[in-house]
């Protein structure tokens, strides 16, 4: 069902957050939310599970502790609901539910609980999501899939769902752009605004998203100041998520081209572009965070695995990509306070003209437009969609100069 | 096997104090643990440099622990113990300040708790009380310890089958033996009605389910019964004592206290059983903790709490004298001061000298302590059995 539009005789409220506060240790369930799994610490000695993270084994004293996934299931042993919390994020959000779960893999946890379980004692699964704060809480959902289950009001609160949203997304002319605008569209947003500089030109399939009826095409050069705050004045105030899909993307390294002008332009788009969507369209979302259930919820970067390490043979935008990264970490330390998520997608090569001479597996645009909406509905901060991105950040993740050797080989 | 535990016959407990409680105060610990001192002192008739023990605990001191307050109240002891363990406080401390006498390593040890109340105080605790309650309870919104134990009241509602009247008739009877307290906040009767509807804060407890935060101070000497004797101070002496932390650790969720374990160790020690106790101060927090101090401590079986309810009245003319006081329910919790106030009343009783209503013919009390919920459950657990100076 689509929320009522907000009262406007009515404040704008200013967004609060859940406690932030960790532990050093307990960031590692911060860092599993991110991807959207629940892991718990595993004594590699004497393989007790053990919650809340701490730096020592409770069994056996080890400190040979390793976050490893689980798959959440457990039993609800009892339940609360919350009327008075000494919190004003939760003040404001009272009632709230909460139960604690007996995990099958061993410990007790408190978890925030949805409205769609049973009371105890029932079967359930506990996820670990990001919350408003952009810290991992759990939270125990129905065993079972049910109808309308990201509807519930609490578990809303850690997503940025895209149904009845208004969405911005700044290049339509792309393959992945035009995907991304289908699935947001087959998803449910209410608005989609599409970006389209260059007009004169006549991109295919652009006549196509034209007739979808929630696009509204709007003339945004992410390399113009001017174009870009020019947007922002106009639709600013009502965008709840923004996904930059504006991207320049040519191939080699630095022998196989003389000059900087191919450099120059990957960089004013995908780093200086984000920027200036950063700077104009930043603080007015900030300041839109708590709007009711109509609020501003989360930015999307389109971003490369190649961010993580360099690919040489793609040297120029490996390099472009990684300054966005950097970037988008700071855009996420400036949108913390406000609650609203900043989701960075780190794809392997896509499927599509300027990865011509890279061999498969390649990721189909449709598929990085699934990810984006299932990103957004799930809640998480980090996505690396697709095989090839997969196995680039597992290899990262092991041992970033092996790596760095075996791309300098491609 | 264990070695035998020496006894506490030498040991005196005597000149119980309460600075009276408040609601809010602009004073901080400093000041109520300052006033409680000078009670003790004026009321054993000594000089302040007699005093060459101290045992402080309070949750509101930071940023100084017992030796800062060794210069803010000018004193010099030869001992001195800061003992953080919440509602478990006055009996770890009773024990630790027990043994310094009858060693020898302190004449008279003041055992005192003392806690401010400012109007964020209760908020500026919960988000400082532990790793665990910052990592895994906080976030939650649970509103400090109320969403913890609405968990396990839930819990033991479902399995034992307790009902909210169970809850209830404590609280209720709590509030009338408070009636005749003079430092108790709540100077209202309660009824059953009024206890039912309240209302909600973590589903199923209401608000007389909770105690309320303030700010006040308790306090005691320990000392050897030949010093108390000669300071012609009334006092009362101990039987037994036990101490547990974190005492079932693989309970998916709390239904028992450490007192499970080691009630026969405290009764073996005292020499007597459940049925010669007189009176009992449990730490009551909430209700549900009440049933399970007195299942744990033998007074009826594991989940015959109930029942056990159901059967006796529990005002200090009742079949089973509970929290004479009006316990932290009716009084009030002045922080680290709760873990304080039934050993303090237990005293009073047993020197013939309670500020309310007297236990007719009071020969042996049961003291229970129980602190700090720092994560899912109650870690620390504690009980004294205290009988009069004059016996034995």
């Amino acid at each position: 069902m689509r929320p009522k539009r907000k009262n406007p005789i009515l404040r704008t409220r200013l967004p609060t957050l859940p406690p932030h506060a960790r532990s050093r240790v307990a960031l590692g369930l911060t860092a599993a939310a991110a991807l959207g799994r629940l892991e718990l610490q595993r004594c590699r000695n004497c393989g007790a599970i053990q919650y809340p993270p701490r730096e020592t084994c409770h069994v056996c004293l080890s400190d040979r502790l390793v976050w490893e996934p689980q798959d959440g299931a457990g039993e609800l042993v009892s339940e609360t609901v919350v009327h008075i919390s000494q919190e004003l994020f939760f003040r404001e959000r009272a009632p709230w539910r909460l139960g604690l779960v007996r995990l099958d893999c061993g410990p007790s946890v408190i978890a925030h609980l949805h409205n769609g379980c049973a009371a105890p004692p029932a079967r359930l699964r506990v996820l670990n999501c990001l919350d408003r704060a952009g810290q991992a809480v759990l939270v125990a959902v129905p065993e079972k899939e049910t109808p309308n289950m990201a509807e519930d009001r609490q578990l809303r609160e850690m997503s940025c769902d895209p149904r009845n949203r208004k969405i911005l997304v700044t290049d339509g002319k792309t393959a992945v752009g035009q995907a991304i605008v289908d699935r947001l569209a087959a998803a449910g947003a209410e608005i989609i605004w599409v970006g389209y500089a260059e007009p004169w030109k006549k991109f295919p399939g652009f006549e196509r998203i034209k007739t979808i009826p929630q696009v509204t095409l709007m003339p945004l050069d992410v390399t113009e100041s001017v174009s870009v705050r020019e947007l922002a004045g106009e639709i600013g105030v009502k965008v709840d998520i923004l996904i930059n899909t504006a991207e320049h993307h040519r191939t080699f390294g630095i022998a196989a081209r003389a000059g900087t002008e191919v450099a120059r332009a990957e960089m004013d788009v995908n780093y200086l572009g984000l920027l200036r969507l950063a700077q104009e369209f930043g603080p007015v979302m900030r300041s839109r965070a708590a709007d009711g259930r109509n609020n501003a919820v989360a930015w999307v970067n389109l971003l490369s695995i190649f961010a993580l390490a360099n690919y040489p043979p793609h040297g120029t935008f490996s390099a472009s990509k990684a300054a966005a990264h950097s970037l988008a970490q700071c855009l996420r330390a400036e949108m913390l306070p406000s609650g609203i998520r900043v989701i960075n997608l780190y794809p392997g090569p896509i499927d599509d003209e300027w990865n011509q001479l890279i061999l498969p597996p390649k990721l189909a645009p449709a598929a990085l437009a699934a990810a984006v909406v299932k990103a957004l509905q799930d809640g998480v901060e980090d996505v690396y969609p697709g095989d090839i991105a997969q196995d680039w950040l597992a290899r990262w993740r092991d041992n970033p100069k092996a790596l760095e050797r075996e791309l300098a080989q491609s | 096997m264990a070695a035998a535990r020496a006894s506490y016959d030498e040991v005196a407990l005597a000149v119980p104090v309460t600075v009276p409680y408040v609601r809010y105060s602009i004073r901080s610990a400093h000041w109520f643990a300052g006033r409680a001192l000078a009670l003790m002192i004026e009321g054993a008739g000594i000089d302040k440099e007699r005093i060459d023990g101290l045992c402080i605990s309070s949750f509101t001191l930071a940023p100084d622990t017992a030796v800062g307050l060794t210069q803010h109240l000018g004193l010099s002891p030869r001992w001195l113990d800061h003992i953080p363990m919440g509602g478990a406080s006055g009996i770890v401390a009773l024990r630790r300040a027990a043994r310094a006498v009858q060693c020898g390593d302190a004449e008279i040890v003041a055992c005192l708790a003392a806690d401010a109340n400012h109007p964020d105080t209760f908020r500026l605790n919960l988000s400082n009380f532990s790793q665990f309650a910052q990592d895994a309870v906080y976030p939650y919104g649970a509103g400090g310890a109320n969403a913890s134990f609405a968990l396990l009241t839930d819990y033991y509602m479902r399995h034992y089958g307790a009902r909210r009247e169970d809850f209830g008739k404590l609280c209720v009877a709590q509030r009338q033996n408070a009636l005749r307290y003079p430092h108790a906040l709540f100077k209202k009767p309660l009824t059953l009605e009024e206890y039912l509807s309240a209302r909600p804060i973590a589903e199923p407890l209401r608000l007389f389910d909770c105690v309320m935060p303030c700010a006040g101070a308790e306090g005691l000497l320990v000392m050897r019964r030949e010093t108390a004797a000669a300071l012609r101070l009334p006092h009362a002496r101990i039987l037994g004592t036990i101490e547990r932390h974190n005492g079932f650790p693989a309970d998916p969720i709390q239904f028992r206290g450490g007192w499970a374990r080691d009630r026969d160790d405290l009764y073996a020690q005292a020499g007597i059983g459940p049925k010669d106790i007189d009176f009992v101060e449990t730490y009551d927090d909430y209700p549900v903790i009440n049933l399970m101090q007195i299942e744990d401590l033998g007074f009826c079986g594991k989940g015959e709490g109930p029942e056990f309810v159901r059967a006796h009245e529990f005002t200090v003319a009742g079949s089973f004298p509970l929290n004479t006081s009006g316990g932290q329910l009716s009084v009030g919790q002045a922080g680290a001061a709760g873990g304080f106030l039934g050993i303090v009343e237990a005293v009073r009783q047993l020197t013939g000298k309670p500020l309310g209503a007297a236990v007719p013919k009071a020969a042996f009390g049961l003291v229970s302590g129980f602190g700090m919920i720092n994560y899912d459950r109650g870690l620390c657990s504690g009980a004294a059995i205290l009988a009069r100076g004059d016996s034995a």
